[in-house]
């Protein structure tokens, strides 16, 4: 037993590619889930524009918010950018310096103070995103959903405290103020004794009178519940947000997903194909022969790029006719989109082609191509918005280096109007073809 | 022996090649005439497979040349150079297009025939015999009926029957005026089918001619009533390989 496991060790050491593979590997991906660990999603940039009046505060109760400490409230969440006006903010978001804008309103403080008087008002705060990625939106859209459910659930506190207060004085009595004229309200257990009194003998004008309060009680009382139900409603979600979309629209989630399964299904059905396919010259022994002046070696990897681009983009073609089943494809885009999946097949028939010439033997070619393509295609999935500037930078680099996101960009683009420009990925997919085309003659000259 | 280049299927004179520090070939001449059969031994290492893959054009020599007289030369692998999963027909009828043949179907129909494989020409090569693929590896390597075939190690891994078969075969081409030029470990073998012996070692051409003339080389403790193998260690270690 063990003198096979050694066996198997020294066939292992003697295959560098293989167990380079076997080492890096982990350390790659231990320091990608390390670094996104530890650091954490990054804040988000967002442009801040108040438009309240200078001096004026935000809140009730007490528990009012000056300007500025409006903004360390959202700048502890955030990285702040601050505007002088909602073009500015708006104009911020669109160049893609700042994720989201937020809009302060004038009239935001008196709508919130409003929420504890007798005629509430909505307060809502305006919110721009760049709406050019789909992924990126449903980002922030979570993010600003979480401040503005802290927010509502501080002011929805205060609130129920208010509420309480209404709830108290039906029940007890007491003074009230309306439009600055005192008002006493009896209140519910002092009607029960009133009513009580005046029961049995209600003959002369005093009980009369009696009678009347507790008849006038009755009649605020019914007003003043009238007025819990906005209350109430204003308690659930006291602060809207309105949200705009600048930039480019992003095509919808169902296009995204689409694009996602059919660049994961060109990827995997292409490179291994080719790897594979080339690799099987050398096990078969045909390279040999085949190199010995029937055709060159730069005709075997022009008939293996061939090979991938032909079955990848059949196979993206079948896959979405499929899909279309489901969901609708727009079939007027197609040769959009078929261009963009012969570029892309292309792009990873020459990866496969490159990852076959340098291993030599079919499973060592299908593990390699498994194990690269894999952590390449995941973090060509991680948006931009989701992890660090530093890590981003590093991720865009990484990434720019594969087909994947090219791919995923072009595709998505041909698929919807909406989506991405389609023409500077295909540029990139063809750089990726010549640029691996390249890696793999230089990798058949050892073949 | 043809004496005149003219005459000769194959003539290589001065052939060095280098991997690296270390020089597989250190100049070796080698000739091989119409219809003749020529034996490469050596040890191992000693350059056999190296010779032979630049007398068929497959390896460039770092000096030297090489010249093949109007057919060209075949060249059969050592392990069969075929597509295990693809049928008898299918692979000749690969190598028939790529050798550009006018009419690749009844190249194939001429091999198959050739080989005596007829009834098992839809079948995958991965289903035959070890013996019935190196025919089709030798097929392959004679479709465009060259004047030389090259053979590495032709019967390795054949059991008699199979090696006699293939030899049958072999000596077949020969008739017709084929050149066959074969490396082997088997003293036996070489014996047996060459005209001629070639002795490679340590990269150099040590001995060329008959097996007769390879015993007459050395004196062997039993006179010239030996084997034709301990005549053939007996003339490395007094050539001191």
């Amino acid at each position: 037993m063990r003198w096979l496991l050694l066996k198997d060790l020294q066939i292992l050491k003697r295959s560098p590619l293989q167990l380079a593979l076997l080492v890096i590997y982990p350390i790659a991906i231990a320091l990608l889930v390390g670094f996104a660990l530890t650091r954490g999603p990054e804040q988000s940039t967002v442009a801040l524009y108040n438009a309240m009046p200078q001096g004026s505060t935000l809140g009730f109760g007490g528990d009012e918010l000056n300007g500025d400490e409006i903004r360390n409230q959202l700048c502890d969440r955030v990285d702040c950018i601050e505007a002088d006006s909602t073009q500015e903010a708006s104009d911020l978001v669109d160049a893609g310096d700042a994720t989201a804008a937020v809009i302060v309103p004038e009239d935001l403080g008196d709508k919130i103070a409003s929420l504890a008087s007798l005629s509430p008002q909505t307060p809502e705060i305006n919110i721009i995103v760049n709406g050019s990625s789909a992924v990126e939106n449903q980002i922030v859209d979570d993010r600003i959903d979480a401040m503005l459910a802290e927010a509502n659930q501080l002011i929805a506190a205060r609130l129920a405290e208010g509420a309480r207060e209404y709830l108290d004085l039906i029940l007890q009595g007491g003074n009230f103020n309306l439009l600055g004229q005192d008002i006493e309200v009896l209140g519910l257990k002092k009607s029960e004794q009133v009513l009580t009194e005046v029961r049995q003998s209600v003959k002369g004008p005093a009980e009369r009178a009696k009678l009347e309060s507790a008849i006038k009680f009755a009649g605020l009382a019914t007003d003043n519940l009238d007025l819990a139900g906005p209350i109430l409603t204003a308690i659930a979600e006291p602060i809207q947000a309105n949200k705009a979309e600048v930039g480019d629209e992003a095509p919808s989630l169902n296009t995204f997903a689409i694009a996602v399964t059919a660049t994961f299904a060109l990827m995997f059905v292409t490179v291994l194909l080719v790897a594979g396919s080339l690799a099987l010259e050398k096990e078969e022994n045909a390279f040999t022969r085949l190199t010995a002046g029937l055709v060159s070696r730069g005709q075997i990897l022009a008939g293996k790029l061939g090979l991938g681009t032909i079955v990848g983009l059949t196979v993206v073609v079948i896959l979405l006719a499929g899909l279309s089943i489901f969901v609708p494809i727009q079939w007027s885009r197609a040769p959009i989109w078929i261009l963009a999946g012969l570029l892309g097949a292309a792009a990873f028939a020459a990866v496969g082609a490159t990852l076959g010439a340098a291993t030599r033997e079919v499973r060592a070619a299908t593990l390699a191509a498994v194990m690269i393509c894999l952590p390449f295609a995941l973090l060509s999935l991680v948006p931009d918005d989701a992890v660090g500037p530093a890590i981003e930078t590093v991720i865009s680099v990484v990434t720019a280096a594969f087909p994947f996101r090219p791919a995923l960009d072009a595709l998505t683009g041909g698929l919807e109007l909406s989506g991405p420009s389609v023409w500077l990925p295909m540029l990139h997919l063809l750089i990726l073809v010549f640029v691996y085309g390249g890696l793999a003659r230089l990798a058949l000259r050892r073949f | 022996m043809p004496e005149t280049p003219s005459e000769k299927a194959l003539l290589a004179k001065k052939i060095v090649k280098r991997f690296g520090d270390r020089t597989a070939l250190a100049g070796i001449g080698f000739e091989a005439g119409a219809g003749e059969v020529v034996a490469v031994i050596g040890p191992n290492g000693a350059g056999k497979t190296t010779l032979l893959t630049i007398l068929a054009g497959i390896a460039e020599p770092d000096e030297g040349s090489v010249e093949a007289s109007g057919g060209g030369v075949g060249w059969v692998p050592q392990q069969a150079a075929l597509y295990r999963r693809l049928t008898v027909a299918e692979n000749l009828l690969l190598f028939a297009r790529l050798q550009g043949h006018n009419d690749p179907a009844a190249r194939v129909e001429e091999m198959v025939t050739l080989t005596g494989l007829e009834e098992r020409r839809a079948d995958q090569v991965g289903s035959l015999s070890g013996g019935n693929q190196q025919r089709i590896n030798i097929a392959i390597g004679l479709m465009a009926n060259p004047s030389v075939l090259l053979l590495d190690e032709p019967s390795v891994g054949l059991d008699p029957a199979q090696r006699a078969r293939l030899w049958q075969f072999i000596l077949g081409l020969v008739a017709q005026g084929t050149a066959v030029v074969f490396s082997t470990h088997d003293i036996q073998e070489a014996e047996r089918y060459a005209e001629r012996i070639f002795v490679v070692a340590d990269g150099n051409g040590v001995f060329d001619g008959t097996a007769a003339e390879l015993r007459d080389a050395v004196v062997t403790p039993n006179g010239s009533d030996v084997d034709l193998e301990t005549s053939f260690l007996a003339f490395l270690e007094k050539a001191g390989h």
